[in-house]
Order: structure tokens, then C-alpha cells, then sequence
């Protein structure tokens, strides 16, 4: 078993975000600020390593006609947790990312892990698809809040960049910047992906 | 194309009946008709109207060209339709907003609406209206500054003194009410020109010679906008009896705000409104009902933007439900 093609996969050739076009709803939602995508990367990292190792491990007890109300059951466990540390640790991250962080168990890359990967593959595997999926996951959630974030706030990180005579395009951390960022990211990446193959 | 020769018989496949219009004449046909409204603004808008529209048409004509030549397509700013949507979009904007602004604007038309889903002919959205609505979401204090005709001082809309007499007049406030709405314009000036507004919006007179130039030269069916601010009558009619202001107040809502700009220019783009004729009566009547709703019950003081953006969405529904029965079926 390669462990390194299996994290690196999800970086970008089978990247959840850019390539397979999975859980949408919070990338678009809270790509926002920078903080705040590093903040939803991490808690998702988290919750899909965890869940990826427990289901990976439980794999052959798990009946497989309840094998998706199970894999809910873990997964919600360890958003549970990441939910309650967040509360007391940064209250500030938890505030602004909302509904969102209890939201990541129905995040569909986690579930989808769990059932593409997880549930045939061995622990170490699954661990380290867990880990190369979450980081694509918080990259492309960074670079999308980015260009948000630069354009539609004049700001990176909170930090402001341009000045106080920069007038931010307000729509960029709008919902329809969300739209037409992540549009022409997907367009460049295909047109590398293009060039690339031929 | 098929044809064979046989003599002075010419067989060839449909379709048999051919027209002189092409793309390039009937742009040319529509920047005519702008022309009444066109002058009209720079008399009342001076350098500040003059300014707004070269950048806008300049900045569009420039993004199709680099757009096209950096995707390797074929170059067609010179059938003018770039130029007709930057001046579109100019006639939509203060006459004060900074031309950085104004240069964004007019690239989202192009690049955002048009070229992106595949050029001329293919965009869902009216292009014009597309950038106006991105440069209001993205900076709705200056898109919502409005100069006075000639002198040029700040002021507020015919259409936004009335929304902001309507909220004081809601707060109790009876006596601020009465003053602000001592400040509207009349209807002579309303018909001239001589209002606050956007550029190529203020003066009904030149707008109504230029629509009425398109449906005599057969680029616009009377039905679109013949609906639209039909609609837009009767509704106001209603209300403005209702509430005991008359007749002045449809009249009102007819001569102020994008109306007729939108009514005969932009609800009318052959690309992104329906093709058969109950259609077009459809969208009429839906863009007249949006108009006067979020006008009077909307946080924006005028709507028609917004009302032809979202009939534009359902354009394709409206088609395939009214189109016409195959004969004997």
C-alpha cells in the first residue's frame, strides 16, 4: 500500500472541492475570510481523519444494510467534540462559522470517504486519505476566501492591505463572489488540467 | 447552404425567405435609437455624463477584444454589439460614479454575463443590467448618489424622495413627509429630462422617440413593452385612486425611474426574452408586476433592473410553455 499516493491524492488530482465538487454548501458559505476557512479546514480535518480511522476499524462488525446510519452516528460523535472544543477554545472562530460546524456531519466528503474509502481499506490507509482529503479540502477553502476576502474586504486575514481610501467590491463576500470565484477557479484548473493532458 | 441551379429555377432546402438585417444593422438601428437619450444626457449631465458613457462603451469594446483574442475566438466587436451593451449599461449608472467603477461594471457585462456562457446569442441574462447589478452589490453608496441635471449638486431621485416620504410618513412623521415630497419634480420636467437619475434613463421623451423607432423598424414587438408599462399603469392607476392621489401618480411612475429605459431597451433584448408572441405578452406582464411591487414594498426604490433580471431567468419556461401547437395535432 502506497500511503503517500493516498494522501496526495486528495491535494489536487482528486481534490473534494476543485474535483469532485463535494460539500459545496460550506465552501461556498464560509469561505468568507481566510480565519475562517483555516478554522472549517481544520474542524473538518479532524472529524474526517477520526471518522475515517473508527470506520476503517469497525468495518468488518458493521452490518453493511446499516452501515450509513452508523457511520452517522461516529461521525456526529466526533463533530460533537470538535463542536464543544471549539465553544470553549475559540469562541470568536465559533461564533462566526455558526451552523456550519455542526453542519459537517452532513458534510458529504466525510460521508463519502467513509464509504468510498474507509469501509474497504485498512486504518493506516484510511488515516492518511483522511488527512490528504481534509487538507485538499482546507486549500481550496483558503485560496477560494483569498480572493474573497482580498477583493471583497480589502483585508487578509483581518489585516487591512490597501488602505482606508480602498473601496472593496462588497459582492466578493457576498454569496454570488462565492459563485463567480469558485466558477473561474474551477475554469483555470481545467484549462491546466487540459493543457497538461495534451 | 444546398442549392442547385436549373436554368431559372433555383431549388434549394429551407429556409426561403432571407432578410438584409444582420447583427451589425440592427446594433446600428439600436445605437440610433439611443441617440435621442444620448444627447439629452449630455446636455443635462454635461462632462460627468459624457465621461461615464466613453469609459463604458471603451472598457466593453476592450473586453470582448481581450476576451476573445485570449480564448482564441473569433474577434466581433465590429458588429457593434459590445459597444450597444456599454452604452446600455452607462445609460443605467449615476452620472457621478468614478470611472474605475464604471470600467468594472461594463467588463462584468461582457466577460461575467456574455462571454462566459458563450458570446452573443447565448447569455441567459441581459448583459447591461448584469453589471449594473454587480456594481450595486458591490458598492451601493455610490451607486446610489445621484446628481441634479446641469448644476450637478447631490441629490435624491423622484423615485427615492417618495420611498423616503412613504417610510417618514409611516414613522408618523406627517410634516417631514409633506416637505420632501414639495421637492419633487414635475411631470413636464420628468418628460424632458430635467430630473435626477441615471444617465440615459431621466428624459421619457427622447426614450419613447427611440423605442418607437425600433418598433417601426421591426427590431422590438410592441407587446413587451407595450405590457410592461401597461401593466405598470394599471397597477399605479389603482393604487394612486385608492390612496386619492389621481391620476398624477401613474403618470409618475411611467415618466421617473428606469421604466422606459427598460421597457423599450433592455426588457426588449432579442437574446434573453421569449420568441412567441404570448410569451412576450408573459414577460411583460411579470416584469410590470415585479416593477411596482418591490418599487412600493421593496427596500430599493425602483425595481426594474431587478424585475427584468429575474423574467430573464423564467424566459425559457415561458417558451417552452407557449409555444405553439403543431397544426393537427
Amino acid at each position: 500500500m502506497n500511503y503517500w499516493k493516498e494522501f496526495s491524492k486528495g491535494l489536487l488530482s482528486d481534490n473534494p472541492v476543485l474535483v469532485m465538487l463535494l460539500g459545496m454548501c460550506s465552501v461556498l458559505a464560509v469561505s468568507t475570510s481566510v480565519i475562517n476557512a483555516l478554522g472549517m479546514g481544520f474542524a473538518a480535518t479532524f472529524v474526517l481523519v477520526m471518522a475515517n480511522i473508527v470506520i476503517s476499524s469497525i468495518r468488518k462488525i458493521v452490518p453493511s444494510n446499516i452501515r450509513i446510519p452508523v457511520y452517522i452516528v461516529v461521525i456526529a460523535g466526533f463533530v460533537t467534540i470538535i463542536e464543544l472544543i471549539m465553544k470553549a477554545y475559540v469562541p470568536d472562530l465559533y461564533t462566526s462559522l455558526g451552523i456550519f460546524i455542526p453542519l459537517i456531519v452532513v458534510n458529504c466528503i466525510i460521508l463519502g470517504r467513509a464509504e468510498a474509502f474507509a469501509s474497504k481499506n485498512g486504518i493506516i490507509a484510511s488515516l492518511f486519505d483522511g488527512l490528504g482529503m481534509g487538507l485538499g479540502y482546507t486549500i481550496a477553502l483558503c485560496a477560494l476566501a483569498f480572493f474573497r476576502e482580498v477583493i471583497g474586504a480589502g483585508k487578509l486575514m483581518g489585516i487591512s492591505l490597501f488602505g482606508a481610501n480602498f473601496q472593496p467590491a462588497l459582492i466578493m463576500i457576498l454569496p454570488p463572489g462565492a459563485f463567480i470565484t469558485l466558477g473561474c477557479m474551477l475554469a483555470f484548473l481545467n484549462k491546466m488540467q487540459e493543457k497538461k493532458a495534451s | 447552404m444546398m442549392s442547385t441551379n436549373l436554368g431559372n429555377l433555383v431549388v434549394s432546402s429551407s429556409p426561403h425567405i432571407k432578410t438584409t438585417t444582420t447583427i451589425s444593422s440592427a446594433m446600428r438601428d439600436v445605437l440610433i435609437a439611443l441617440t435621442p437619450a444620448l444627447i439629452v444626457s449630455l446636455y443635462y449631465f454635461r462632462w460627468a455624463s459624457l465621461s461615464v458613457i466613453l469609459v463604458s462603451v471603451i472598457a466593453a469594446v476592450l473586453s470582448e477584444y481581450i476576451f476573445q483574442k485570449a480564448t482564441n475566438q473569433e474577434v466581433t466587436i465590429n458588429d457593434y454589439s459590445a459597444a450597444v451593451t456599454g452604452l446600455l449599461l452607462a445609460f443605467t449608472l449615476p452620472p457621478n460614479l468614478p470611472l474605475w467603477m464604471v470600467a468594472i461594471g461594463s467588463a462584468a457585462s461582457i466577460i461575467v454575463a456574455k462571454q462566459i456562457f458563450g458570446g452573443l446569442g447565448n447569455n441567459i441574462f441581459n448583459p447591461a443590467l448584469i453589471g449594473r447589478a454587480i456594481l450595486v452589490a458591490s458598492w451601493p453608496a455610490a451607486m446610489t448618489t445621484w446628481i441634479s441635471p446641469i448644476d450637478g449638486v447631490t441629490t435624491a431621485t423622484p423615485l427615492g424622495i417618495i420611498k423616503e416620504a412613504n417610510t417618514l410618513q409611516a414613522l408618523g412623521d406627517m410634516t417631514g413627509a409633506g416637505n420632501l415630497l414639495a421637492q419633487l419634480p414635475t411631470l413636464t420636467d420628468a418628460f424632458i429630462g430635467n430630473i435626477a437619475g441615471s444617465l440615459g434613463e431621466t428624459s421619457a421623451i427622447a426614450l419613447i422617440l427611440g423605442g418607437l423607432y425600433l418598433i417601426y423598424k421591426g427590431h422590438v414587438d410592441w407587446r413587451i413593452p407595450g405590457t410592461y408599462i401597461g401593466t405598470v399603469f394599471v397597477l399605479t392607476t389603482i393604487i394612486g385612486f385608492a390612496t386619492g392621489q389621481g391620476v398624477w401618480y401613474p403618470v409618475f411612475h411611467i415618466l421617473t425611474g428606469g421604466l422606459l429605459l427598460g421597457a423599450f431597451f433592455m426588457a426588449t433584448d432579442w437574446v434573453t426574452t421569449p420568441i412567441t408572441k404570448k410569451g412576450r405578452i408573459i414577460f411583460g406582464l411579470g416584469c410590470g408586476l415585479l416593477t411596482v411591487l418591490i418599487r412600493l414594498k421593496g427596500g430599493y426604490p425602483e425595481g426594474v433592473c431587478y424585475s427584468i433580471l429575474l423574467m430573464n431567468c423564467i424566459t425559457p419556461l415561458i417558451d417552452r410553455y407557449t409555444k405553439a401547437k403543431v397544426f393537427g395535432r
